[in-house]
């Protein structure tokens, strides 16, 4: 549909001017700011940004440090089981609710709640249903079962797991949403054929459904990607990166070393590996997205 | 549930009328119940344990309904909680989340509506190369840009103020919100557009007595996305304002995660339930616009 506009139309001063905020974010906050970051990686910044240059000091430290492997390590547990999980629950909601039910939009509207609280809410709700003493493990407690164990949050091994649990929580409504809408856009001649040909109901998903959605898997896949990189508020209200540095996350790390140890340069070599992660991702799927076929929209 | 393949075409026609208590209905309605429950209980857990006092919560079960309502800890939690040395409650960082939601929901919104309004009526050259950039832009994660532009704002004299904040969040809504218009304003039939310029209207004019007009639905996805996306904003706040101008969800989380003073869980969750209270009202009263609204970010351009 980019077709040509009316190009006759060379008044286009106004239209120009009215671009001048998004060029400004576009070229100085965007491009610049994120150049700018790369380039201050590479120096000896501490209190202040300085220009002193230190080649790869700072990554060389980054992977040096405990607290940043640790990082890395929860990102990748976290974003995993994040994946996964919120992919089968997302995805089996979905499939559930798309079954013709009576009472759909409340089911929905209770699934899909907690996307609208904050973080910040969300962490510290399960901090609370979490907590040892009072929470889900002094209930099962109170039943009798005078052994059971449950303190994600202040088990260091397991406590990741316990902000897993929160951010499923948080996040499935959205993939649900995001799913069903790729449900109902299936032509339902499609469902009538594997009928007639007498596929079970479960292999027509996975073989024939499930393919067919392929773009709303892409796209949610993108946006939860870039969604787990980004997590830092949850674990901050959560479980502090505690215990110890248990729950520490790359986000939190960057935050730390900026505005807290006043050591901007790892920050910004942080920061850098951060823009990495999520440019190995969005880059391939970019060109597999609008690289190949120009027909879009 | 396999059709026998007799016939096809005729008898009756529609689906196979099902019996409403079939062991599929059982056990499809059953699931979907118990994940309900799964997904209320939080909030639920939130409202009891403000409701009840602090005796209460030591002896009994976070499920437990409260047996003494009282409204103590939410009185409380918007006036009296602390933060550090200063017990101010929750009220402070409401207001200031009011006075940054407001102005960044509006700025960011008319910032972006133009910026649409021109990719999709007024293309110029380049333009498109400027929307690419900001649709990535989207996706660089915040703590790559976090300091260069700390050192913008501290240029410009914002830095730590509201007005920082406020435009932090137009910078950061543009994207989103500038594919949102942009899409709509393209799906608008072209001759509206033309009609309007052979009656002699300019880019403005057109805008502001043809476009926006026709636009009200977008625009009230644009307020109910950018509203709970500000109002749950954590990092920037931290980060763009001083301790006297945070918004709630910071002024929140220091006082339940404070680390002075016996922890009242009450207080805490009242606390809590009256930060998410906006997000949540909007959410509960605006249905299907806000699916609409999460929907877009899933809408390629």
């Amino acid at each position: 549909m980019a077709s040509t506009r009316p190009n006759q139309l060379f008044r286009n001063k106004s239209a120009k001017i009215a671009a001048i905020p998004m060029i400004v974010t576009a070229l100085f906050v965007f491009v610049g700011g994120t150049i700018w970051t790369v380039v201050y990686s590479f120096t000896k910044s501490g209190l202040l940004p300085r220009l002193k240059w230190v080649g790869l000091d700072q990554y060389e430290r980054l992977w040096a440090t405990r607290k940043w492997l640790v990082s890395i390590e929860n990102l990748a547990i976290y974003g995993l089981c994040m994946l996964v999980l919120v992919f089968v629950i997302g995805f089996i909601l979905a499939a559930l609710i798309d079954q013709k039910i009576r009472f759909e939009d409340t089911i929905r509207t209770v699934i899909l709640y907690p996307y609208a609280l904050s973080f910040v809410v969300t962490g510290l709700v399960w901090q609370w249903i979490l907590n040892p003493d009072f929470g889900v493990q002094n209930v099962v407690r109170g039943w009798g079962w005078e052994s059971f164990t449950f303190d994600p949050l202040y088990n260091a091994d397991i406590a990741i797991y316990g902000v897993l649990i929160a951010g499923l929580w948080q996040g499935s409504g959205l993939v649900m949403v995001l799913m069903l809408a790729g449900l109902r856009g299936i032509d339902q001649d499609v469902w009538k054929a594997s009928r007639v040909d007498g596929i079970p109901a479960w292999k027509a998903y996975i073989f024939i459904i499930i393919p067919m959605m392929r773009p709303v898997f892409v796209t949610t896949l993108v946006i939860v990607v870039t969604g787990i990189v980004k997590i830092y508020d949850l674990i901050v209200a959560q479980t502090g990166g505690g215990p110890g540095i248990a729950t520490e996350v790359p986000a939190k790390y960057v935050y730390d070393m900026m505005f807290q140890a006043n050591n901007l340069g790892q920050g910004f070599a942080a920061s850098t590996m951060m823009l990495v992660t999520v440019a190995l991702i969005v880059i391939p799927w970019a060109i597999l997205e609008f690289g190949g076929s120009k027909r879009h929209d | 549930m396999i059709d026998t393949p007799s016939t096809p075409l005729t008898g009756p026609q529609g689906p196979k009328p099902r019996k409403s208590f079939s062991r599929r209905n059982i056990f499809l309605y059953g699931t979907l119940l118990t994940i309900a429950l799964f997904y209320a209980l939080p909030l639920y857990v939130m409202f009891v344990t403000s409701l009840k006092g602090m005796p209460e919560i030591r002896l009994g079960n976070v499920f437990s309904p409260p047996l003494e309502v009282t409204f103590e800890p939410w009185v409380k939690a918007w006036s009296e909680a602390c933060t550090g040395l200063t017990c101010n409650g929750l009220s402070t960082g409401f207001w200031n989340s009011v006075q940054i939601t407001i102005p960044s929901v509006i700025l960011s919104i008319i910032i972006a509506s133009v910026n649409g309004y021109a990719l999709s009526n007024w293309k110029f050259k380049g333009a498109d190369a400027f929307f690419t950039i900001l649709i990535f832009g989207a996706f660089i994660p915040y703590q790559v840009m976090l300091y260069p532009i700390v050192i913008m704002l501290r240029e410009i004299g914002l830095y730590g103020s509201l007005g920082g904040l406020v435009l932090v969040h137009t910078v950061f809504g543009m994207p989103i919100l500038t594919l949102l218009f942009r899409n709509y304003f393209t799906s608008l039939p072209e001759e509206l557009f033309k009609a309007a310029r052979v009656d002699g209207a300019g880019f403005w004019r057109i805008y502001t007595q043809v476009m926006v007009p026709m636009s009200l639905p977008i625009f009230t996805v644009a307020v109910i996305l950018q509203v709970t996306g500000i109002w749950n904003d954590f990092l920037f706040g931290v980060v763009y304002t001083s301790p006297d101008n945070y918004p709630m969800t910071v002024s929140l989380n220091n006082i339940v995660n404070s680390t002075q003073g016996v922890k009242e869980y009450n207080v805490n969750m009242a606390a809590t339930i009256l930060t998410g209270l906006v997000p949540l009202s909007i959410y509960f009263v605006s249905g299907r616009l806000f699916v609409r609204g999460i929907a877009a970010g899933a809408v390629k351009g």
